[in-house]
């Protein structure tokens, strides 16, 4: 019932502010002095709310990286003290700077949790989507304003909660991000707060979802009909409901393992269950693999949700960068819907080694090779977009062009891990931490950067700096892959994904382990990588080159009808109509190379 | 700067905002308790014995909560008929009628449960139990939540009658389309936990 | 039903009260089975037949599904399929899942 009140509020808010739709928007807000927690912190404006999401998200996709940097010491060089953070880690963690096996799983656990629901996901959807999408479709802002608000700040609780588990007696949750039951049921306290950040984020990401999906369909401004929606809309449209539909199963099989860890249920606990030569106090009765179940029910849409909004933002850039339409703009628009649907069907691919039937087993083998044919379109129809474009090379533009490749490799790296045959070997290998992470390090990260250096200009009104930014784009390019690629290596040796000395102590290991050490190298790269990229971030916000309104030459509302930044309270001087679709680029016989989509003539 | 179709329905949509809002949160309302009642059948089938509800629950407790509920469900279509009608004393009388209707239903709740604890039957002793619990205080939680929504709109809320009549209707049936849910959800679990 | 009429709100009401009776009703009848103890396949599928009718009844008239908007039928078209599959979860939980089809 929160959008109640979030009506309620919006007027008042509204009311407060005390402007009309018309143009002197801006004269009457002198009149209002918004107080500065208003304006930044409890803001109700989706720009603001947007840039709050982002500046979190990236502070959490650095936490998130840095304790996998700490991980990959131990692969490297097991047994020996960490450098530096070492001794600071305390005795319980790490006794003499030497990482103990309990803390290196809670890093595990924490390091998939952290970057998938704090970092990524809130950064595609909660940053770009917020700031972009009312932008795109000339809303004024969002449907529900307080909604959203309440949205960045659940999400800001859940992730505050995330942290605050590290340190409790026995630390954060070390059950891996997936949580398997009967292990997370019976594991330390930090699991019980990890269910409860989690009910946190699911909640914000709800109310978020809700939100896009109204304001998408009511807020669209006058002449903009869906098939004039740009991709990127789409592809946030698609996230919406998948976040909407795939996440309350995952907040149900929450609330039983809550229960079962605190009531001392049974939901996921079978009869008999002995540990360590105990018998566990558990009635029993009930059933892993339910956990499993539940579990990828959300998580497989949330594969979709992690790659449907670097799809949209890489169309942005490729569009306006090869200074063409794209290439099959409604094939994409359908393959997005496809994709988003069949993502609902695929779940149990991850689960081929439970033991299933092998009619199951069959089913879920069929729709996972279905839906490797949406995404494939969509790639396609980037790769040919590019075809006879007079390409400039600017930086969103390499990131967005290596996403291509990035993809595609851990796109097709996944069709063996989709067939249950090949997935007897692979399966939780190394192999699999390559594949997916190929689809969301060097894939959807190399699209988000895109997108943050596409449209800070926009944000901030000045440039980031071109020559860092290309340092930037080669240095994580090329220790992403360096990262990444040797995993498919250690994998197909059959290096299982869940060893804390990194495979020392086995023998089919012995031939791959040298590949250890050139991953972690490439991670602490990756890490200095990142280091141009933070100054250009603060320092470009000072003294980066000023643009005009529109500093791409871009044809979509967001770009071509706003000034840089936005105007504070309603986005637009005057609320634009839309005429044409949305990638009128190098139109023949046009004045310019570009028409946007609220100009009426050519 | 007012956001458009908070009061008036967009002409292509026919929807104004917070009502496509409801039925897209109540469609997620519907996968949430979709997945407990999923884990209900699946506990059931495995389950080497699994009692009827009958012979551990209270019937003539839970139909008499099932009365209410559905009663409280009549009231507030009732109370947005009446402001349909303009007639703000009787949306009163039946909005308030709805919040008793919704406590008298958290009561009989309470009483079953402490009933449930007096002879040792928590979450633990069983499976069933375990879902009986889990899934009715689920409901409970949702019932309090309307209870708090349909408060609001019956005193400090109301006022918004005399500055927007529209609006004020729409949030009724907003809040209302949120309680017919909530009783939709009861009517399926009153004969799955009770009766069967 | 935003642009219904004062009148037209008048019969509605007479339906809220016809579909009050049958909710009743169908209260009534669902327990009175319940007491008849059949087996639990024959128990289910009735207790179920009724909660769907009467759930029917509810979202039909309170909820003013007989007169909506294609949006929001489209909204719970695609929860109705998502829905109906997470019901097949059982079935892919249980490794006899023949078991089920007897």
């Amino acid at each position: 019932m929160a959008d109640e009140t979030s009506k309620h509020n919006s007027q008042k808010q509204a009311e407060g502010v005390g402007v009309g739709t018309h143009a002197h928007v801006h004269h009457e807000e002198h009149h209002h002095e918004v107080s500065f927690i208003r304006k930044y912190v409890f803001s109700t404006d989706h720009k603001v709310i947007g840039i709050q999401y982002g500046i979190t998200s990236l502070l959490f996709l650095f936490f998130g990286f840095t304790l996998m940097m700490v991980m990959r010491w131990q692969l490297a060089y097991p047994g020996e003290p960490i450098p530096w953070i070492g001794l600071l880690l305390g005795a319980d963690r790490a006794p003499d700077g030497i990482m103990l096996p309990e803390f290196y799983n809670q890093l595990g656990a924490m390091h998939g949790t952290i970057m998938v629901f704090l970092g990524v996901v809130p950064l595609a959807v909660g940053a770009f989507g917020n700031y972009v999408m009312p932008l795109q479709i000339g809303a004024i802002d969002m449907a529900f304003p307080k909604l959203n608000m309440m949205s960045y700040w659940v999400y800001f609780m859940g992730g505050v909660t995330m942290l605050v588990s590290f340190f409790l007696p026995g630390g954060a949750a070390n059950s891996g991000w997936t949580s398997y039951a009967p292990l997370a049921v019976i594991a330390t306290t930090g699991q019980t707060v990890w269910l409860i950040g989690m009910i946190f984020l699911i909640t914000s990401s709800l109310l978020g979802s809700v939100n896009f999906i109204v304001t998408i369909i009511q807020l669209r401004t006058h002449g903009l009909t869906f098939m004039r929606l740009p991709f990127f809309v789409w592809a946030q449209f698609v996230t919406s409901f998948l976040l909407l539909l795939a996440f309350p199963p995952l907040e149900a099989a929450g609330i039983l393992q809550l229960m079962d860890r605190v009531a001392g249920t049974s939901f996921f606990m079978p009869s008999g269950l002995v540990v360590s030569g105990i018998a566990l106090p558990y009635t029993g009765g009930g059933s892993p693999l339910l956990w499993q179940h539940l579990f990828w029910f959300l998580a497989h849409p949330e594969v979709y949700v992690l790659i449907l909004p670097a799809m949209g933002i890489v169309a942005e850039i490729i569009a306006n960068n090869t200074r063409k339409p794209l290439w099959g703009y409604k094939s994409m628009v359908y393959a997005a819907i496809f994709l988003g649907f069949m993502s609902f069907v695929v779940w149990a691919h991850h689960m081929f080694m439970t033991g299933m039937g092998t009619t199951i087993s069959a089913f879920f083998q069929t729709t996972t090779m279905i839906i490797s044919i949406p995404s494939i379109i969509i790639l396609t129809a980037f790769f040919l977009s590019l075809w006879g474009g007079s390409i400039r090379f600017t930086t969103p533009m390499l990131f967005a062009l290596a996403f291509l490749p990035m993809f595609g490799i851990g796109g097709l790296t996944g069709l063996p891990l989709g067939l249950a045959p090949p997935d007897i070997h692979l399966h939780d290998t190394y192999y699999v931490i390559g594949h997916f992470h190929y689809v969301v390090a060097p894939g959807t990260l190399m699209a988000l950067f895109a997108g943050i250096y596409y449209w800070y200009p926009k944000v901030t009104g000045r440039m980031m700096n071109d020559m860092l930014g290309k340092l930037h784009f080669w240095g994580s390019f090329i220790f992403l892959n360096g990262v990444f690629m040797p995993m498919f290596i250690q994998g197909l040796a059959g290096v299982s994904r869940r060893l804390y000395d990194g495979g020392e102590q086995y023998a089919h290991a012995q031939s791959v382990l040298q590949w250890n050490e050139v991953m972690s190298v490439s991670a602490w790269l990756l890490g200095l990588a990142q280091i141009p990229f933070i100054i250009n971030f603060f320092l470009s916000a000072k003294n980066g080159k000023k643009v005009g309104d529109n500093p791409w030459d871009a044809t979509t509302l967001d770009m071509a009808a706003t000034t840089s930044p936005p105007l504070a309270h309603g986005n637009f001087e005057r609320v634009p109509e839309v005429h044409r679709p949305p990638y009128e680029y190098s139109v023949p016989g046009a004045e310019r190379d570009f028409i946007p989509q609220h100009e009426r003539t050519a | 700067m007012n956001i458009p179709y908070t009061s008036t329905a967009r002409p292509d949509t026919g929807l104004y905002n917070a009502k496509l809002g409801i039925w897209l949160f109540l469609a997620s309302e519907v996968m949430l308790f979709g997945a407990l009642f999923s884990t209900y059948i699946l506990l059931r089938v495995n389950a080497v014995s699994w009692p009827h509800g009958y012979e551990i629950l209270n019937v003539p407790l839970a139909t008499l909560n099932t009365v209410v509920l559905i009663s409280s469900s009549v009231t507030m279509v009732m109370a947005w008929a009446s402001l349909m009608m303009k007639k703000f004393d009787k949306y009163k009388m039946y909005m308030g009628l709805t919040i008793l209707l919704a406590l008298v239903f958290l009561v009989v709740k309470y009483f079953e449960y402490s009933a449930k604890f007096e002879h040792h039957l928590y979450p633990s002793t069983n499976t069933f139990l375990a879902i009986y619990f889990t899934v009715t205080a689920l409901h409970g939680l949702h019932i309090i939540g309307g209870v708090i929504v349909n408060a609001y709109l019956w005193g400090p809320g109301s006022k918004m009658w005399k500055t927007d009549p529209q609006r004020f209707t729409n949030r009724v049936e907003v809040a209302g389309l949120y309680w017919h849910f909530v009783d939709l959800v009861w009517i399926f679990l009153f004969p799955v936990l009770y009766l069967l | 039903m935003d642009t219904a009429h004062a009148d037209d709100v008048k019969k509605t009401v007479r339906t809220y009260i016809f579909v009050f009776v049958a909710l009743m009703g169908l209260t009534v009848i669902t327990v009175a089975i319940s007491y008849l103890h059949l087996s639990v396949t024959a128990a289910v599928t009735v207790a179920l037949i009724v909660a769907t009718v009467k759930a029917s009844l509810v979202a039909m008239y309170f909820m003013h599904l007989v007169s909506e908007r294609k949006a929001i039928y489209w909204t719970l078209a695609l929860t109705a399929f998502f829905f109906i599959l997470l019901m097949f979860l059982p079935i892919f939980t249980d490794q006899n899942s023949t078991r089920l089809f007897h």
